[in-house]
This record gives structure tokens, sequence and C-alpha cells, in this order.
């Protein structure tokens, strides 16, 4: 799917270390398709007991419906490299993520699934939390092309995103179609190193 | 210029390079288990593609697998048809398989170094982030996510940006009572849990070099709990000695040519890293996590740090929100605390010499009988050679539960789990909230710790136990 810039809410999470277990618990890793992770992001905090919403999470309220972004606390997705994190959370319809840092293997899952994290100065993360605290509704706007996002009081800020990244974003391309490409080049280096690698076979 | 071992591996891996893109590394082997590899084998088979080098691609089962009588079909469904798709996928790819009645099944970050899988000098990924345990060998590796598997699947490489070279430096003796879990536990404590973000570890330093090649693979692997890619520690004669004589290690005149190729990896005199942090190996203490984060760990005896002790507000709440799950207050030491679990496994700490250093500790004493005691080994060759020890014997008079080989209660998919609100010291690398079960408190210590707190049934300094 192409990137295209948004216009959307937030949806505050400012608990900093959020690991990829709590984005989606190891035992949705059972599944042998992506179907399905969306309904069970943050399960263990979303449900009760008896598998009822709890009306007091986030992702519960009627403001998280629609919201493209989530405006993530410190160092989010640590923990184990399941790709299921980033799954859960596109199906849940999220496009971008905010912080001001982001686990590395989780934050190159998330690119190769379209969900663009976003690292922000510590001032703007602190002031996108307080614009949200006033205003549930309050939007960020996110220009990939530009590589800037501008918050609700009108701050343009730039952030990085790799050029390779940038374009498989935004023309929807994937890793493995770029490679295949490559072809003649891996098939070269296997040549050349035929005698020194392989004790495998 | 004078290259680290980083370097001289990933300079060697390069296949191409465009500017502004990612390196297109050469992968020379994958390992594959059944959880994050179905989706991939799946958009395989939607674009039509074969795995380019199945020979350079090895298959276990090991998360979803019962612990418990092998012979007996697996009751968990949705576990069984993980399993039986992993088998399909490997049969209708041509990937060899280590599957659940295989004699060399185990937890693949266990069978990858024991079959002699992983040398010197390889570029080594697998769908799983203890990946990093393989870097023991002065091998660059790491995990990789499910689309990455496709990817590696269908064309034996990887795109790869290039990490910052953090030097990890451990010098002078271990105390007795202390050990490489301890050293890795500690240094996660020291850099925090993003303190290696973006970065690849080269642990260097005498007490490194003491290491034997089990202990160099409990510290490689935990790594990514400080934040960083991968860990390695440059090959040695320990590595050579490890290494020689397993089933795919090279032989004969192959293995001196390959010896004398490994001798060039480890990094040049003045080799520069981005960064360097230095450990007293002397100074260590055994320790122990109290939170939920692996970064949250103390000296067995120190006391627990206070959230109205931290300066930064964010730090404070996250201190705060993880003592209130966790049960626990601060200022007061974790020794003492009562213990429900205590859990011996994980691809962290479940190779033989693990389970001979509790089963030293255990041997003519009895687990509290009000902890339940679980030794899980990590291969089928880790069991038998316990086996043959008599190991099993040992555990089992003590009171402990001995396992078939799996990840176990480390991620509790399997059905073992430690149960809300009941506290696990566990040898595994996770203590994240409900890792070990939904309101499990996981405590990380060493073998050591895990078995004197068994025996007493409280968190113990094992050195009142030596
Ligand atoms: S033992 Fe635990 S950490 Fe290791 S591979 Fe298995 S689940 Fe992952």
């Amino acid at each position: 799917m192409k990137f295209q810039n948004l216009s959307s809410r937030m949806v505050p999470f400012p608990q900093r270390n959020i690991d990829t277990d709590q984005i989606i618990p190891a035992r949705f890793l059972k599944t042998i398709s992506k179907e399905g992770l969306g309904d069970n992001l943050f399960c263990d905090w979303r449900y009760d007991a008896q598998g009822k919403p709890r009306p007091d999470f986030i992702l519960n309220q009627p403001r998280s419906q629609g919201a493209q972004v989530l405006l993530a606390g410190d160092n989010f997705g640590c923990g184990s490299s399941r790709e299921h994190a980033p799954w859960a959370l596109t199906q849940f319809g999220f496009r971008a993520l905010i912080s001001t840092s982001f686990a590395d293997i989780f934050r190159a899952n998330s690119l190769k699934n379209g969900l663009l994290p976003i690292i922000v100065p510590p001032d703007i993360h602190a002031e996108l939390f307080e614009a949200v605290a006033k205003d549930p509704n309050v939007e960020v706007q996110i220009d990939l092309p530009n590589q800037t996002l501008t918050t609700p009081s009108g701050r343009k800020v730039e952030f990085a995103v790799d050029s390779f990244s940038k374009h498989c974003l935004l023309e929807g391309v994937d890793e493995v179609g770029y490679t295949l490409q490559r072809e003649p080049e891996i098939t070269a280096f296997e040549a050349r190193r035929a005698g020194s690698v392989n004790t495998l076979a | 210029m004078p290259r680290t071992i980083i370097e001289k591996l990933w300079d060697s891996h390069v296949v191409y390079e465009q500017p502004g893109a990612p390196a297109l590394l050469y992968i020379d082997l994958h390992l594959v288990h059944e959880v994050t590899s179905p989706q991939a084998f799946q958009a395989l088979r939607e674009r039509r593609l074969k795995v380019r080098r199945p020979e350079l691609t090895v298959a276990t089962i090991d998360h979803s697998i019962p612990t418990t009588d092998r012979s007996l079909p697996i009751v968990d469904e949705i576990a069984a048809r993980q399993i039986a798709q992993l088998e399909a996928n490997c049969k209708e790819f041509g990937i060899p398989l280590h599957g659940v009645h295989s004699d060399r099944q185990g937890i693949v970050h266990v069978i990858g170094p024991e079959l002699g899988l992983t040398q010197p000098g390889m570029t080594v990924v697998c769908g799983d982030s203890h990946t990093a345990t393989h870097g023991a060998f002065g091998a660059l590796a790491f995990g990789i996510g499910t689309s990455e598997i496709e990817h590696v699947l269908a064309t034996q490489c990887l795109l790869q940006r290039r990490s910052k070279t953090f030097q990890v430096r451990v010098d002078g003796a271990l105390k007795n009572g202390v050990s490489a879990k301890d050293i890795i536990l500690a240094l996660i404590a020291k850099i925090g849990i993003g303190g290696g973000t973006g970065c690849i570890i080269e642990y260097t330093g005498s007490a490194i070099r003491a290491l034997s090649m089990e202990e160099r693979m409990t510290v490689c692997n935990m790594t990514i709990e400080g934040g960083a890619r991968a860990g390695m520690v440059a090959p040695d004669e320990t590595t050579f000695a490890y290494l020689q004589g397993r089933p795919y290690a090279p032989k004969g005149a192959d293995w001196d040519a390959a010896v004398a190729r490994w001798k060039q990896l480890p990094s040049d005199e003045g080799a520069a890293y981005d960064r360097t942090v230095t450990i007293d190996a002397e100074a260590l203490e055994p320790m122990i996590t109290f939170g939920t984060n692996p970064g949250m760990g103390v000296a067995i005896n120190a006391p627990l740090p206070q959230p109205g002790q931290m300066a930064d507000p964010g730090e404070r709440e996250a201190l705060e929100q993880a003592l209130t799950y966790m049960g626990l207050e601060g200022g007061k030491p974790l020794v003492g605390h009562p213990v429900n679990v205590v859990f011996i496994g994980s691809c962290t700490n479940s190779r033989i010499s693990d389970l001979r250093t509790a089963a030293s500790l255990l041997k003519g004493r009895k687990v509290n009988p009000k902890v339940r005691v679980l030794v899980v080994p990590g291969s089928q060759e880790v069991k038998r050679q316990a086996v043959a020890e008599g190991l099993p014997e040992i555990f089992r008079a003590a009171g402990a539960e001995w396992r078939e080989p799996g990840c176990s209660m480390c991620i509790a998919m399997n059905g073992d789990f430690v149960s809300p609100g009941e506290y696990s010291v566990s040898t595994s690398n996770r203590n994240f909230e409900g890792r070990q079960g939904k309101g499990a408190r996981t405590l990380l210590a060493s073998p050591l710790t895990a078995a004197a707190s068994a025996i007493t049934g409280v968190v113990t300094d094992v050195r009142t136990l030596l």
C-alpha cells in the first residue's frame, strides 16, 4: 500500500519502553496467517479477564477509532523481534508512530510494513502530549515527501527517514522485489566465495 | 586502516551497495523455527519463488512444543497446526528440519552451535531476537522479522545498514558464585535497555577470554536486551576446541584451512570503536532483576531503587509501574523474598554446563516444598549428555521436574507457565509483563542463583550455600 500524506488525531500512549509482548502477547504468535491481530493489539491491557473491552483503556475509547497516529513513549517496541507487532498496529489502523526513540528491529519491521516511525525531539514530544491532553481531537499533519510533521500549534518539524525506506513507502514496493533484481551480483558473490564458505552442505 | 571484527565481517559479506540504499549482505546460515516463518513461506508461494539456498537453511521446532512426553499428540490445536505447517513448508521447499521427533531437536540457538552449524566469520540470521547468541563464535548474528525471513529465503541476502561499533571490555576474574549471566545482567543494568541501540557489540577483555563457549553464548544471547543489534566475541582457541569434531564443522584439510581463516578475524591492534564501556569483573556480584525489563537489575544484596529518588519523572513513573506489577517495594533488597517457581532453561541458560551448575548445588539437597522447579534442557543433545551424567536423577531426587527440550517457560507458549501474581526466579532472558504467563512476576538470574533460591524457597545469595 502506498503511503499517503495524512492528517490525523493521535492516540497518546505515554508509557516508556513498551515492548512487543505488550503490543501483541506471545500467545497470539501461534497463528500461521496475519489476520485478526489488530483485535488483539495491547490485548492484556485492553480486555478484562472475561475478554470484555475495558472502557478506561485508550484504544477502546471513541477518540481512538479512526486515528492513524500513535503517540508513543520513549523506546517504543523493545523486546522480541516479532513482526506481529507492526501487523497488529497497522491492522488497528495506525500508519505512523511518533516517539523520541524506537527499538531497532521494531523500527525496521515497521518500515517494511508501511508503518512510519517518526522520531521527534523531546520538546516536540512533550508538546504533542500536552496538546492531546488538552484536546483529544487535535490533529498532526504528516508529509512524507517533505519529511515534515506539523504539530497542532502549527510548528513544523523535519524528521529523518532514509531515502530507501521513503522510496519503498511512497511507491508501495518491497525489499524482496528490489533484491531480486540484484540476482547477477548475488550469483557473482557466491562464485567468488565458493571454497571459503559453506561447510554446511 | 585497522578494523574491528565487526567491520571485517561486514565488509566480507557486502554483495552490492548503492548510495542511499542499505547494503545487500550475504547470509551464510539461516535458522528457521515454527513461530515466525509461516507467513514468510506463504509469501514465497504467492510470488512463486523458491528458497534460493535450502542447504544453507536449517529448521527446528522449539517455541510451541510441549516439554512433556513426546510420544503423545500435541493437545494445543493451534500449536499443532503451526508445527505441521513448518513440517509441510520444509518438505515443499527442501529445507532440512530437526523436527519434533528428531534426536537433534532443540532450541534453535542451542542446536546451531552444538551441531557446528554456527562458525566464526559467518553471517547468521533467524527470525528470533536471541540469534545474537551465535555471536559467541565470532559470527555476525542477528534476529530478523518475518518479511526479512522471506527476503533471505528468496535471495540468501538481507538489506542492512551499517551499525556503530561498541566495545564492552570486561577485565579481571569473576568471584566465586558470580557467572557469565551476571556479567550481562550487570551490563544491561548499566547501559539500560536502549543503551546499545544502533550498535553491534564486541565483548573483549580477560574476563571474556576466560569464559567457556557456553558462557560466551549466555553473554551474547542477552546482548539484544541492551538494545544492540548483535554481540560477538572474537574466535580463539576456546572457540576452535569447541567446534572441532561437531557434525557440521569442517573436517581434515578443510578444518585447517578454516582455522587459518578464522584466525584473521579478531579485531586489529589499534582498531577504533565508536563507543567503549568497561566493566570490572572482580567488582561484580550475583545479579537479579526486580522489574519488568531486563535493565531493571541490581546486585542481589543491594536495595531496590526507590521511585522517590528518581529525578526524571518518566523514569520515576516507569519504576513505580514496574514495582506495582511486581508487588515489590523500593528501598529493600530482594534477598529473602518468597519464590513460587524456579525455571532453569531457555536459550540463555539451558546448556549442559548450566545444568551441571544447577545440579552441583541441588545434589544431596531438597528443593523447598513450596517451590515448583522446572529444569528444561535446551536440546536433545543436552538431554542425552545430562542423562549420561546422571543429572536427571539429581534433579528428581531434589524434587525438581525434568522435562523434554524446548523454550518452555521462557515464553510460556507451550502450556508451561507461571500463574498470575506468582514469583519466578528464571534463568531466561526476559521479564516483561506477562512473558512467563499472564500476571507472572519474573526475576531473572543465573542458574546458581536460581538453584539456590529453589532450595531455600526465597531469593538467595548463592554464596551463602557454597
Ligand atoms: S528460549 Fe526463550 S528467548 Fe530463547 S528462543 Fe526460546 S522463546 Fe526465544
